[in-house]
């Protein structure tokens, strides 16, 4: 508990979201002497372009004719390299406090990890929301979770000598029913076929387990849960062949992937609509002075959910950003061709 | 892009435009196929899908529920999960590989489940018959 208590991270701006907005915010506000802290639930940079389509090309970025979304991200990496961003992934910011006034805000944000971060400014660069992991449409599911439903293992002692089933048929599957079988006291995997997209020694590894009796394979879904308290008892497995059967089920850990939610954006006090953040077009902040959106989170009239219109929003905002950073200094428009200015903190004069 | 076709279509015979489309000459093969999505409570809503495009494009533009195709046709989320008619799964065709592994990620999958980003809107598929399921992501 002593974690939570930990100092507070001072920074100029913290940023919610790595994403291609997120990580073009950090150069526009660098290039204004204003450092960043960046946030993303993902354990990588690179948002939607690394996580929905790392190898697929994208046509539409501005003098790149064609780019993946994993090349665009380490292309994004590389030009903000100079203002050494400090990154924190697998954290979600859960809550937002403004403690500031209109003309000089401030915010507390934490993470569910525990971190503080005091900033002047946020930019909320949160995509289509925080990619979370998908619930099966299991009835009362959400009863479970956290007790005895894992999407997630924090700690191993909480599978020993239990029951446990686990449902999927891709690395995440296959990792813990590795790691959770020597603890468990059974365990049980379930999936709707005999192929498993993961590393192929993971496979042969299971596979191995199912062949000693060690561990159960079973083809087929999970229909419904049975238990009290958040304490699980049992589970039916509805097998390809239609027939359902209770199995024993203490602990209950699903990997569908993930999907994206608004999360605790939603929380924070902001105004919503349909779930995205109203900017103005100027400076694309929010209903609340200091708090910025940019990229797919934010509307406005005529907003096209492109990357480079988070691009140019991105520059924008930065710029009534730098007025709250810096109130008393003025702000003189420079091209990073000619300023040598701009040329130093890229590093490159 | 659609105002050059537009523009170049303009300068065209029908004769030639059929062709240039796959077309015989003369016959006039469809550009446009009826598409039925039957939601999760059984509701259906008739759609005109444009041949070339996916099923999924199809949901989209008409507005059809259940259909949340977040990744945008990438194949990588596994929520435009349909299930085919039966009358239907041979010319819609089997899922690749890729779909396959793809709707490990997808929930209650049945033997006549696709993703229809991976669909192509074709002639043959005229009448084409998808039922979504209830949830998706």
């Amino acid at each position: 508990m002593n974690q939570l208590k930990e100092a507070a991270i001072e920074t100029d701006v913290v940023i919610v979201g790595a994403g291609p907005a997120g990580l073009f915010s950090v150069f526009e506000l660098g290039l204004l002497d204003i450092k960043a802290h960046v946030i993303d639930i993902l354990p990588r940079a690179g948002g939607q372009c690394s996580e929905l389509y790392p190898e697929k090309p994208i046509y539409d970025i501005p003098g790149l004719p064609v780019c993946t979304g994993q090349e665009l991200t380490d292309n994004l990496l590389k030009q903000i390299e100079p203002f050494r961003p400090t990154f924190h992934f697998n954290e979600m910011v859960e809550t937002l406090v403004s403690l500031g006034t209109p003309e000089k805000p401030e915010f507390r944000l934490s993470t569910d990890a525990g971190k503080i971060f005091h900033a002047k400014v946020v930019f909320v660069a949160a995509g289509g929301g925080s990619f979370q992991p998908k619930k099966p449409p299991i009835p009362k599911i959400d009863s479970y979770e956290g007790k005895s439903v894992f999407y997630a293992v924090r700690r191993m002692e909480d599978f020993r000598d239990k029951n446990v089933v686990i449902v999927g048929g891709g690395d995440s599957a296959l990792d813990w029913t590795l790691n959770l079988q020597p603890v468990a006291k059974s365990l049980t995997l379930v999936h709707r076929r005999d192929q498993f997209r993961a590393a192929p020694h993971s496979v042969s590894a299971m596979q191995e387990l199912v062949a000693t009796g060690k561990i159960n394979f079973r083809l087929g879904q999970i229909t419904t849960v049975e238990g009290e308290d958040g304490e699980l008892i049992s589970a039916t497995l509805k097998g390809n062949d239609g027939v359902e059967e209770k199995i024993a089920c203490e602990r209950l850990m699903p990997f569908f992937g993930l999907t994206m939610k608004l999360g605790p954006v939603a929380d924070w006090g902001l105004q919503l609509n349909e779930n995205l953040i109203p900017v103005d077009t100027e400076k694309f902040e929010s209903s609340h002075p200091g708090i910025f959106a940019v990229g797919d989170i934010n509307a406005y009239p005529g907003k096209l959910k492109l990357i480079l219109s988070g691009f140019h929003e991105a520059a924008l905002a930065s710029q009534k950003a730098h007025r709250y950073v810096y109130p008393d200094k003025k702000l003189l428009f420079q091209y990073t061709t000619s300023s040598t200015n701009l040329q130093k903190k890229l590093g490159v004069s | 892009m659609d105002e050059e076709e537009t523009g170049v279509m303009a300068k065209m015979s029908f004769e030639d435009a059929a062709t240039r489309y796959g077309a015989e000459p003369g016959g006039g093969a469809p550009t446009k196929v009826k598409i039925t999505f039957i939601d999760s409570q059984g509701q259906a809503r008739a759609v005109e899908g444009e041949v070339g495009s996916t099923v999924m494009e199809t949901a989209r533009r008409n507005d059809i529920p259940e259909i949340a195709a977040e990744c945008g046709g990438a194949c990588a989320c596994a929520t435009c999960h349909v299930y085919v008619d039966e009358n239907w799964t041979e010319k819609a065709g089997k899922p690749s590989q890729m779909e396959e592994d793809m709707l490990d990620f997808a929930f209650d999958v049945k033997p006549n489940s696709r993703l229809c980003c991976q669909i192509t809107v074709r002639p043959e598929l005229e009448g084409l018959v998808v039922t979504t399921p209830a949830q998706q992501g």
